[in-house]
């Protein structure tokens, strides 16, 4: 299995001339990165090529690593029906600069890039309809960013003197509590006093 | 000869109407009876689902999987279970692969059957909707027996699921299953050369092989448009590679195409279902891995195990780390290919939890579907495709 998608890996490396910049299998799954300019002529090859027809754009999808200068990675992923193979492929971009949209090459890209717009605000040129989808009409913001904070901006209620829902900054009664896991279970990085023959044995190892 | 001006009516649909299956707010443009444009709004349901699973440990996430396709909880369940166990480079025992795989088809029978029911219902027929809830309230009775409740089970976790199957239910399932065959036939006998029923579906919302692929449709839809593709066969996933069962594959495309596949889907879940109760009467051990530092220990064992005790405060506040790692699992959900692309960066919450939702790109397809349709076809066309706002708003 894993060896069948290495070959196909470095068949998609060698046939697309250099668009490719990273491609490695790790757990069984296939994963391709590439620079945005060149991600159309790639998907138009993975759907055509005989050795490939990933004929299926499964999902578009969107992940925000805040301390990257390109924070957003855009996350395609493919299936090929005749081949019963699967391949991701990731494109590294920022707030301002746009990811060409693949909606020309698979119809079902549209909806999927409408989103990954809408939740991290993504840009995709020539996308022909590119609007929010899943929030609130007028809603700013992109709420699935990791600096979006979980409990958002603005919460709304029914006014029964105005009769109508009114929107209003969020009033927590209590904070928000999210709690450090991270620290205690890893030991202590410090040495702790008294305890340096533990030390010198790490050393030695 | 006359100008003749040619106006356009735009209509708004929804987002509470009977036909809509949820809150779908349609604008649909029309030349008289006929749809020109239809506009899906979607996000009526949104809840941010995706972002608080972000906030969640990996065993809190999984009622958040209950919450999306609400008629097909213990699939979605499923997927996300396999994804972690994947990620944690863990196998669950062959009797938790059983249950789930029985339970898994439990599932699709319960989706199928409000699927097939209430599509009869968009499309004037009552009796089919009366007669399969009765079906229903029996299959989530098994649901409340191994888990507590009828619907958000919460009963697939990773590493197995959460309680091994109570006394008597092998028997009582045979029993059910002896009785459901019948009351199915029943349900098509209404159906399938009813008048009406087929003046509705036949010929309706054609879908050809080519574009169920490039509207990335899946499950009973591309199945209907001639494709014999499912997951359960392809990538089978659990003990599926040993159960032997059947995939529908329709020939037109068409809503009666996809109507007659789910049904006899149907059918193909209840042999899977015998076939998993005839193995976990003889398969017996334990129901999910026997590993403290990802599966809580019994509350029995706690009584006089401070181990066990402290592995039980543990996972249920701090939860277990999953190495670091990306990974994309799909299941045959009964709507189609449920997908989690779940990425870890070695904590005890996931960095990223995407979810594919099959209704997701189905309900894309609706405009194309329904173009050129009369506007009564179109609420047969959303019955068609099977579309729960759960999933699709997140």
């Amino acid at each position: 299995m894993d060896q069948g998608l290495k070959e196909l890996g470095d068949h998609i490396v060698q046939q697309t001339a250099g668009a490719v910049t990273v491609c490695h299998v790790r757990l069984g799954e296939l994963m391709l990165e590439c620079s945005s300019d060149k991600l159309l002529a790639l998907l138009v090859f993975l759907r055509d090529d005989p050795k490939c027809l990933f004929k299926q754009l499964i999902d578009i999808c969107g992940v925000d690593w805040p301390e990257r200068a390109k924070r957003f990675d855009v996350v395609y992923n493919l299936l090929s029906l005749v081949n019963n193979q699967r391949i991701r492929i990731k494109v590294a971009t920022d707030e301002s600069t746009p990811v060409p949209s693949a909606a020309p090459v698979f119809n079902a890209a549209s909806w999927f890039e409408r989103e990954t717009y809408d939740l991290y605000g993504v840009w995709f040129s020539d996308h022909p309809d590119l609007r929010r989808i899943l929030t609130d009409y007028g809603f700013e913001g992109h709420p699935l960013r990791k600096d979006f904070p979980l409990t958002g901006f603005v919460e709304l209620r029914w006014d029964d003197v105005q009769k109508r829902v009114v929107y209003e900054p969020v009033k927590l009664a209590q904070e928000f509590r999210r709690f450090d896991f991270l620290s205690p279970w890893e030991g202590a990085r410090q040495a702790l006093p008294g305890d340096e023959k533990a030390q010198e044995k790490t050393g030695a190892n | 000869m006359s100008d003749v001006e040619i106006k356009t009516l735009t209509m708004n649909f929804g987002p509470q109407h009977p036909a809509a299956h949820g809150v779908l707010r349609l604008v649909v443009e029309m030349d008289g009876e006929i749809v020109e444009r239809c506009d899906p709004h979607i996000g009526l349901l949104h809840r941010g689902t995706e972002k608080l699973i972000e906030y969640k440990s990996y065993l809190q996430a999984v009622p958040y999987f209950d919450r999306l396709d609400y008629v097909s909880p213990m699939c979605q369940e499923h997927a996300y279970a396999l994804a972690v166990e994947k990620l944690l480079g863990i196998t669950v025992p062959e009797r938790g692969q059983y249950i789930r795989v029985l339970f898994a088809e439990i599932t699709r029978i319960l989706n199928h059957l409000l699927n097939v029911t209430t599509f009869a219902m968009d499309t004037g027929a009552l009796t089919p909707p009366l007669w399969g809830f009765e079906q229903r309230e029996l299959l989530m009775e098994y649901y409340e027996q191994v888990s507590g409740s009828r619907m958000h089970a919460a009963y697939f976790r990773p590493g197995g699921v959460h309680q091994d199957l109570p006394d008597g239910m092998l028997d009582s399932m045979d029993g059910w299953i002896k009785q459901f065959r019948p009351v199915l036939k029943d349900i098509e006998d209404l159906l399938n050369d009813n008048r009406i029923f087929r003046q509705r579906t036949v010929d309706i919302g054609v879908v050809s092989r080519e574009q169920a692929l490039d509207w990335a449709f899946s499950g009973p839809l591309i199945r209907a448009s001639g494709i014999p593709w499912d997951l359960r066969k392809s990538q089978p996933y659990d003990v599926y590679d040993r159960m032997d069962f059947d995939i529908p594959v329709g020939k037109t495309g068409d809503c009666f195409a996809r109507y007659l596949v789910r049904v006899e889907e149907m059918y193909q879940s209840v042999r899977i279902m015998e076939q998993c109760i005839e193995a976990l009467r003889k398969v017996g051990g334990p129901v999910r891995v026997d590993d403290r530092k990802i599966s809580p220990p019994r509350r029995g064992e706690m009584k006089d195990s401070m181990e066990a005790l402290i592995h039980h405060f543990k996972l249920y506040t701090e939860g277990y780390k999953v190495p670091a790692g990306e990974t994309y699992t799909a299941v045959e959900a009964p709507k189609g290919e449920f997908g989690v692309y779940l990425v870890s960066d070695g904590t005890n919450k996931p960095y990223r939890c995407k979810i594919r939702a099959p209704g997701f790109p189905h309900l894309q397809a609706l405009e194309m579907m329904t173009k050129g349709h009369q506007l009564a076809d179109m609420s047969a066309n959303i019955g068609s495709l099977d579309i729960v706002f759960g999933e699709i708003d997140r």
